[in-house]
């Protein structure tokens, strides 16, 4: 998976392209602890996201956790295929996401 | 020829490998998200055996391949010599907590068993050995 950073002062956006499979998990909670001390909007766009497994579902939902103390997290523009894992598990209500 | 066995130590950097293993023999005639669905289940299963099986040193993960998008759906059959472990029996997590009440464990059995169609696990002469099989392109696939 690749992850690039866009930040405009306290609004992070983290654009993912590929596969957030088990091994991508790990770098992306290292990217989003480096990332968002003083942040307190945070967009993941999902574009080119073509895959999660259930690493990076829970990965999801502890940037979600962090962020709702902190201010705001919202996913964007997430592909049916990730779409469906997220409601096979119910995290679509656990996570903002931008119908 | 779609059967197959492949031996790996398990270890989650063999994740790419063990995947290519699983959907080597599908045709561009699978949908996109079926395949998706073998790729989600094979990591699932396997990652849950790379964490949790054995102690150190580790051990090895077979994995048998067989059938595909033919009427007897595609098999994969999972078999470790680690610890016992059932991941059928594992409860299912509950959907309706909210976010901060959300435990972050058994999320990956959860899914392997909504998707495939059917899921068998028998510990037999020291290996836990655990089956599944997802029919293809029925269209009698589960969501």
């Amino acid at each position: 998976m690749e992850i690039k950073k866009e930040q405009n002062g306290t609004s992070l956006t983290m654009f993912l392209s590929g596969r957030l499979d088990t091994v991508a998990a790990v770098d992306f909670e290292k990217e989003l602890d480096a990332s968002l001390s003083d942040v307190t909007s945070l967009i993941l766009d999902c574009t080119d996201l073509t895959y999660v497994a259930s690493s990076g579902l829970r990965t999801f939902l502890m940037a979600q956790k962090r962020m709702n103390k902190q201010g705001s997290m919202t996913m964007r523009h997430v592909q049916d295929a990730v779409m469906e894992v997220l409601s096979m598990t119910g995290f679509d209500d656990l996570l903002s996401i931008e119908k | 020829m779609s059967a197959g066995e492949l031996r790996v130590e398990a270890k989650v950097e063999n994740l790419p490998a063990v995947i290519e293993f699983a959907t080597e023999t599908l045709t561009d005639a699978c949908p996109m998200k079926e395949r998706m669905h073998i790729e989600l289940v094979t990591e699932e299963i396997f990652v849950n055996i790379a964490s949790y099986a054995y102690a150190e040193p580790g051990g090895d993960v077979v994995i048998r391949r067989s059938g595909g998008e033919g009427a007897e759906g595609l098999s994969l059959t999972f078999i470790d010599g680690g610890v016992p472990y059932d991941p059928l029996q594992r409860p299912d997590p509950d959907l309706t907590l909210s976010a901060e009440d959300r435990p972050i464990g058994g999320l990956g059995v959860f899914l392997v068993k909504k998707i495939v169609n059917e899921a068998h696990y028998e510990y037999k002469d020291g290996k836990n050995i655990l089956t599944v099989r997802k029919f293809i392109g029925t269209g009698n696939g589960k969501k």
